[in-house]
């Protein structure tokens, strides 16, 4: 347990440090993740251990943002100033973006799964 | 009564300095409002993070505190999206299959979702006359918050507000995004969390892990890609466009 909480943040550091000493614009924990599904792939299977691990962190992932979010609080002076363009942006882009995407997807991997063996479902 | 209020006071102060208050009132409100979430049927509206961060920025509203002190205590749950993000490689490495099989289609819908997130902020806000630089601030509000602050630092926007603008969206994606999938009788979990990792980031894939693995898989993918993308293509496109 204790292993794979270390490999977590070795991964984040050899990550960080890469971010900073190549100046590359990707944050230092998605680097990480890279490098840790590397590994993964040479290593060819998620150890039990890390598995576990993995669930802790991955299934109480929306209260690690609680400590961010509240920091929009500090805006609310501008935020308030210019809400109705802000607020129109912010949700009608947000939705349109979440349309487009999961259209074009769902339209996309339909059409490339002919391998698949799994008989297409008929949904009404 | 002056003893008491005394030490009260004193105690208050004492519990003011320490990490100890604002990281419990944290994991207290998020609990909070996750059980308010089950028992009114997971209503989109009630979403934990939103409602969560009502309760804290109200707690903090009425106590007169601000946000560096309370951010003093809350950054020990802060610190661990870093290796949480890292963790996201265990479900996309068991999708690796499914991602392999889609690659194409993730290519191209990720395109097209990249564009449309920076371009229709960008465009809404101008046409209801925001300012310049708001303007700057939005264009990559779909971006996970440590690249966007790097973005609007490129782009001439404000990282703190462009902070601000990336919750606005991981919120309003994690919350109201599952039910406009749903309208739109969007029920593949690889569109699903591919929309929902592009549109809203990491607020995103976590709402789209708790629908199930394989839409987090994509949502963390899309996350990742969309980050990188958006960091390399957004800079050059606004100064071929704006010639800054």
């Amino acid at each position: 347990m204790l292993v794979y909480i270390t490999v977590l943040l070795v991964c984040q550091l050899i990550g960080e440090v890469a971010a900073h000493l190549l100046g590359l614009p990707v944050p230092g924990p998605v680097i990480g993740m890279v490098i840790l599904f590397i590994a993964l792939v040479v290593k060819g299977g998620v150890p039990p251990a890390l598995e576990q691990v993995g669930r802790g962190f991955l299934t109480n992932l929306s209260l690690l943002f609680v400590p961010a979010g509240v920091g929009v609080s500090v805006h609310f002076a501008l935020l308030a100033r210019e809400w109705l363009p802000i607020t129109a942006a912010v949700v009608v882009s947000t939705l349109v973006t979440i349309a487009v995407t999961g259209l074009v997807m769902a339209g996309l991997a339909k059409q490339h799964r002919p391998q698949e063996h799994r008989p297409q479902e008929h949904r009404q | 009564m002056m003893s008491a209020d005394g030490a009260l006071g004193r105690t208050w102060v004492y519990l003011a300095t320490s990490p100890l208050l604002w990281l419990t009132a944290t994991l207290v409100a998020y609990q909070a409002a996750t059980w308010l979430w089950g028992r009114c049927r997971m209503n989109p509206l009630l979403n934990p993070v939103l409602v969560a961060i009502v309760l804290l920025v109200g707690l903090l509203r009425l106590t007169g505190t601000d946000y560096r002190t309370y951010f003093d205590g809350a950054q020990f749950v802060h610190f661990l999206l870093g290796p949480a993000t890292v963790a996201l490689a265990v479900p996309l490495y068991r999708q690796l299959h499914a991602v392999r099989r889609s690659a194409l289609a993730i290519g191209i819908a990720l395109a097209v979702g990249s564009f449309t997130a920076a371009a229709s902020a960008m465009a809404i806000a101008s046409l209801l006359g925001a300012s310049h630089d708001i303007v700057l601030s939005l264009a990559p509000k779909s971006v996970t918050t440590p690249i966007a602050m790097g973005i609007a630092e490129a782009i001439g926007g404000i990282p703190s507000l462009t902070v601000a603008m990336v919750m606005l969206t991981g919120i309003t994606g994690a919350t109201l995004g599952p039910a406009l999938l749903g309208l739109l009788k969007i029920k593949d979990p690889r569109a699903q969390g591919l929309a929902l990792g592009v549109a809203s980031h990491g607020v995103g894939t976590a709402r789209a892990l708790q629908s199930s693995e394989l839409a987090g898989a994509f949502a963390s993918l899309a996350m990742g890609l969309n980050g990188f993308a958006t960091a390399v293509a957004l800079p050059l496109t606004l100064r071929w466009l704006l010639g800054i």
